[in-house]
């Protein structure tokens, strides 16, 4: 969708090429996370794409087509624009604002503000509340909402956006990225994404371009370049925590023990007592017929109870949720100090169980610290 | 919009009352002047010249507008930039000329006459549209001129769509400026005989009658006041509630 080809930009007055050599290639519908240092030139690279810098050597083209050789305006009208410091205009409400692109494309009224009112409902902001507020009348995460709001405005299919959540607090910022990639899921922009801040790299970005000093060092998937850092830069700059930054990529439902050990509301409390018994299990799961998780038994409690196993249950409050990523997951765990948590979807059904051990060998197992994979290693001692 | 006065606090009620008083201790000393008598029997003649005065101010204010705004748009244009200063200084030095001398000169080349008076006018109230003009457009922010850009504004689009708006206030301010102290200056028109309310006032100084003077400097004065007060109705009605200056 949006290919690089041995784009170059030097400014003049220097010899030093501010981007150097760069060449990828960006598919449609995937956001593009640029990243690097500060001066390693991420926001020239993005800015060059709507000509808002002149490209030195090299083609940049969008669906084929070469970006020098388009009308520039009409190349600018149809990639939506974000900015980190938002840019809203301060002197036109919020519904100006986003209908500054589609005037410039001479929309008609009905259908601007048939517009504006949808885009505004995407992002939770009451339109009648909103519309015809002045952006010094919003709060920061309202003004960052109408910013990418305005960059989306005519629908454009590429997007470019530069650090958009980054004058914001992290608790806003999370739920902003959130947001964003729900409304991504609906819209599939092709997106270019530029910031500095590798968490967010790794949580918005489909591809992720690393960036030193003008050159491109890696250019790779979230897990690509977490698991095979191309050199010792890569590997300073995702951080030595590589390993838990893994874990919010990956999902529970990637981790987690499928199909646990359980038993049933109705079962006999003393053939299941026997059968804890027999598997030295203090504790098991409950569910019903529908496999609905009901909680769980103890087995001193069970031994010697003449009835059903129902009469004993105790509910289990503390569950995740297959699609929850696995940081989540493990701050559960630690923060109400479990060594086990239960996975049930939203109408509660049992999907399986995750623990410490399950959860550290699915981080673990993949590499070491220069690589390699060890595969499973078990506590056989000397052998 | 959102700024609501209190009705009417201490401090208010105490300025109310001294300038009530002003006005009743000023109304007195200019009756024992013998301003009223004077305004009584010659009303035609001061309004004659109160219109005079006037239309030197609208035209001279006119044309200082007309071509001072169009000068700070030039001198913000990247083409022009590098001449802005020494724009700038150039005219700041001509401010330091006293509206006398420049009427004077004026005078030399074009003779007498309201024309000489408007064209001395003009040259004076440049000034301040000019630098106002100018810090107002340089002081947009380079943020939304970027958004603007990178949303696909061409040039002109982006002088009036987010330019003007955002530097208006700053512009009117030096066009109320420029109007305010051309009330003033327009009085000297008098001397390349312009006409307006300094016939009066010049008169009056010449002839040590008190009367026959402030019948000219109080409306001239008045009209001033009055410009102010007009110009600050008019920037609330031009410049964007978005944008708020206290």
């Amino acid at each position: 969708m949006i290919t690089f080809e041995r784009v170059s930009k030097i400014y003049p007055g220097t010899n030093i090429p501010a981007i150097d050599n760069v060449r990828f290639e960006v598919p449609e519908g995937e956001i593009c996370v640029i990243i690097g240092p500060s001066g390693c030139g991420k926001t020239t690279l993005m800015r060059m794409i709507n000509r808002l810098i002149p490209i030195t050597s090299g083609v940049i083209s969008i669906k084929g087509q070469n970006v020098s050789e388009m009308d520039v305006i009409k190349l600018r009208r149809s990639i939506g624009y974000a900015i980190q410091q938002i840019g809203l205009f301060p002197h036109m409400t919020v519904y100006d604002n986003i209908a500054t692109v589609p005037r410039l494309l001479k929309w008609d009224k009905q259908r601007i503000a048939a517009r504006v009112d949808e885009l505004l409902s995407l992002v939770g902001l009451e339109p009648d509340i909103f519309r015809f507020r002045y952006p010094r009348e919003l709060s920061g995460g309202q003004a960052q909402r109408i910013g990418v709001v305005r960059a989306l405005a005519t629908d454009p299919p590429v997007m470019l956006m530069d650090e958009p959540f980054g004058a914001i607090d992290p608790i806003n910022r999370e739920v902003l990225q959130d947001e964003f990639l729900r409304i991504q899921e609906k819209v599939k922009k092709t997106i270019i994404f530029v910031t500095h801040d590798i968490h967010e790299a790794i949580k918005m970005g489909d591809k992720i371009a690393l960036l030193e000093t003008g050159r491109l060092v890696q250019y790779d998937t979230p897990e690509g370049l977490l698991v095979n850092p191309k050199n010792r830069f890569v590997k300073d700059f995702v951080g030595a925590d590589r390993a838990l930054k893994r874990l919010d990529l990956l999902k529970v439902k990637d981790a987690m023990m499928q199909n646990p050990v359980h038993c049933h509301m109705e079962d006999d409390a003393e053939v299941v007592s026997q059968h804890m018994l027999e598997n030295e299990l203090t504790f098991l799961l409950v569910a019903d017929q529908n496999e609905k998780l009901h909680g769980y038994v103890n087995h001193y409690e069970l031994k010697g109870h003449h009835g059903k196993v129902k009469d004993l249950v105790r509910p289990m409050t503390i569950t995740v949720k297959p699609e929850q990523n696995l940081k989540d997951a493990l701050s559960k765990m630690l923060s109400y100090d479990i060594g086990i948590v239960v996975v049930v979807d939203d109408d509660g059904k049992l999907l399986g169980v995750l623990n410490t051990r399950t959860l550290l060998s699915v981080v673990g197992e993949t590499y070491d610290e220069r690589g390699g994979v060890w595969g499973k290693i078990t506590s056989r001692g000397r052998i | 919009m959102i700024d609501v006065k209190p009705a009417s606090s201490g401090s208010d009620r105490i300025w109310m009352w001294i300038a009530i008083g002003t006005a009743f201790a000023g109304g007195a000393f200019v009756q024992r002047m013998g301003f009223f008598d004077f305004v009584q029997k010659n009303p035609g003649e001061i309004w004659k010249l109160l219109l005079e005065h006037i239309q030197l101010v609208g035209i001279s204010s006119a044309i200082s507008i007309s071509i001072g705004v169009p000068m700070g748009i030039l001198l913000t244009r990247g083409f022009m930039r590098r001449y802005r200063d020494w724009v700038l200084n150039f005219l700041g030095i001509c401010q330091t000329v006293p509206s006398l001398a420049v009427i004077a000169i004026s005078m030399t080349y074009i003779g007498i006459g309201p024309k000489t008076a408007i064209f001395a006018l003009v040259i004076y109230g440049l000034m301040p549209i000019i630098r106002n003009a100018v810090a107002g457009l340089a002081g947009v922010d380079q943020v939304i001129l970027d958004a603007g850009r990178g949303m696909g504004m061409n040039s002109r689009q982006l002088l009036f769509r987010v330019e003007l708006p955002n530097a208006m206030y700053i512009i009117l301010t030096g066009i109320r400026t420029s109007t305010v102290i051309n009330v003033g200056t327009a009085a000297m028109s008098f001397l390349v005989g312009g006409g307006g309310l300094g016939d009066l006032i010049f008169t009056g100084i010449a002839m040590v009658d008190p009367a026959y003077m402030l019948a000219g400097a109080i409306p001239t004065a008045c009209l001033a006041v009055f410009m102010n007060w007009g110009f600050g109705k008019i920037e609330k009605w031009i410049v964007s509630p978005g944008l708020v200056y206290d």
